[in-house]
């Protein structure tokens, strides 16, 4: 791998230690997936936030990284946090936790790290363009990168956005280049879509077919003549999280479909097809529901407004986590919304959400319009899944 | 016997071979105060990895699997090296940030456990004894 001499610097420590390490780690992945250079990159966003993901270890490894002179070269926004940094007793986080996750954010912000914890970091400043090279983590916000964007990233882990971050640079390879950002399979929608809860749905129907024919998650999708901002960040996040897709184009939308090479491969998605990914993330009974989210991924300034019409001069009687980015919540806050959502006894959890708080045990049903919501409901803290739209979301905190 | 491999992280280490035939997943599949391999049905199940060079022909689950080598240096149970057929990002940043010495490309079926191995992770060498047990 050809490295410039500024590169060469930092890998032989004369940008001290952290950069050397972040050099290490991004030198032998370039190596392994057989980039010829490093290229600079322009915006980072990181994972690895939440002290229940990162745990003591993923601590120390970030004080060791601050101590040893690590400073973010380009932008760098955080994913979500494991609590609401200003609200978490309100939500029922222990104090031992909060003591230990404020120890990461503080971590992050002595490396000159943006704290702002969200998984859209591109609602909130952090909004590359076209041909842009960056790495993020974040499965969601790296596939809403790409294909809606046009910016180019790979599916960064945690260290190795950190260490993009902290060098300014990640090795050329995967989605930076043109030629892996050409589609795989056409993926022929073949029913109407509205809502973020259907093109969630979407997202896993096609994601779980190119899984299971080992197709690369890369599709060119047709079939689709509109998709707002709030449905194609649900799409995202699904398609990310059921394929491991990094991008996808739609026919008409996406800002490369028009002049990518298609494949002769395709598949269909029927209406049939559609239901079957609703009702396999629907494994428990509406009246068992104990606890109910909306804001996977967080919720735009739209979905809020939206949130406090429903929500207005009503009674929640379950508990409820609105989740969404501090800045987004703010909006909300001057807009008259917080007051309205919050009169009703609804809860805002800003800089988290129901993926990544430590709340395993603590419920046993989840009622959410996202599909990733219910993957991980699952597969991290055991929570059975009703999948609703939005506006039947609401309805489930009322009864 | 000289074997050569891909550097993935430097440094330099020694200690007896333990060779695995199958993926490891080190998040779940390694406790992490203990060194000792706990997935069901492994084939190193119930065997301690620290201070051994481990060799397996890849890693395999979780990212948050780097912060568990991280986990097992603090802890004094890291693996002395690791040897793969063929790294990916798990164990690679993994052994980055430990400071775990690592090569890969490696033709890990010449090895067996209880071989004594000298790893030199900076010039991409392996020098093997045979080790009492074969």
């Amino acid at each position: 791998m050809k490295l410039t001499h500024e590169e060469e610097a930092m890998l032989a420590g004369r940008a001290g230690r952290a950069a050397q390490k972040a050099m290490q780690i991004l030198q032998a992945l370039g190596t392994i997936y057989g980039a010829e250079s490093m290229t600079p990159v322009t915006s980072v966003q990181v994972a690895g936030v939440s002290y229940d993901n990162l745990g003591e270890a993923g601590l120390q490894f970030l004080n060791e990284m601050a101590g040893g002179g690590g400073k973010a070269r380009v932008l760098t926004t955080l994913n979500p946090a494991g609590m609401d940094i200003e609200n978490w007793q309100a939500l029922g986080i222990p104090e031992t936790f909060a003591v230990q996750q404020m120890r990461v954010i503080e971590a992050f912000s002595r490396m000159g790290v943006q704290t702002t914890c969200t998984c859209t970091p591109y609602l909130v400043g952090n909004q590359p363009g076209r041909g842009e090279h960056i790495a993020w983590a974040e499965s969601s916000a790296v596939c809403y990168a790409n294909s809606v964007l046009g910016a180019r990233s790979n599916r960064e882990g945690g260290p190795s956005a950190l260490a993009a971050a902290l060098t300014g640079r990640t090795p050329k390879y995967g989605y930076h280049l043109n030629a892996n950002r050409a589609p795989s399979v056409i993926a022929k929608v073949q029913c109407t879509l509205q809502g973020a809860y259907q093109f969630g749905a979407l997202g896993k129907a096609i994601g779980e077919r190119l899984q299971a024919n080992a197709i690369k998650p890369l599709p060119y999708i047709t079939g689709i003549p509109s998709a707002s901002l709030e449905e194609l960040k649900a799409l995202c996040a699904s398609l990310a999280t059921y394929g491991g897709a990094a991008m996808f184009h739609i026919e008409g939308i996406t800002p490369e479909a028009s002049q990518t090479p298609l494949p002769e491969q395709h598949l269909e998605i029927s209406a049939a097809d559609l239901q079957a990914a609703i009702d396999s993330m629907n494994d428990a009974q509406p009246q068992e529901v104990d606890f109910v989210s909306l804001g996977c991924p967080h919720l735009t300034i739209e979905e809020i407004a939206h949130l406090a019409r429903l929500l207005e001069g009503q009674r929640v009687v379950k508990e409820f986590w609105i989740t969404t980015a501090r800045p987004v919540k703010q909006l909300a806050d001057q807009l008259g919304y917080t007051a309205v959502i919050e009169a009703s006894g609804a809860r805002f959890a800003a800089d988290t959400c129901c993926v990544v708080a430590p709340i395993k045990g603590r419920f046993k049903v989840l009622a959410t319009d996202s599909a990733k919501a219910c993957y991980y409901a699952y597969a991290k803290n055991n929570f059975n899944t009703v999948f609703l739209p939005f506006e039947e979301v609401v309805r489930q905190a009322l009864q | 016997m000289k074997l050569h491999g891909r550097k993935i992280a430097p440094g330099r280490a020694q200690g007896p071979a333990l060779v695995s035939r199958m993926g490891i997943s080190f998040f779940g599949g390694v406790d992490p105060d203990t060194g000792v391999v706990v997935e069901r049905g492994h084939d190193l199940e119930g065997q301690s990895i620290a201070g051994k060079v481990l060799v397996f022909p890849s890693g395999k689950g979780s990212t948050v699997g780097s912060y568990t080598l991280y986990r097992l240096k603090f802890n004094g149970k890291a693996p002395a090296a690791i040897l793969n057929a063929e790294c990916e990002t798990i164990i690679a940043v993994g052994c980055i940030i430990a400071e775990i010495p690592c090569l890969d490309q490696i033709a890990c079926e010449q090895l067996h456990s209880g071989d004594l191995l000298l790893v030199d992770g900076d010039n991409g060498l392996i020098e093997t004894q045979e080790g009492p047990s074969r």
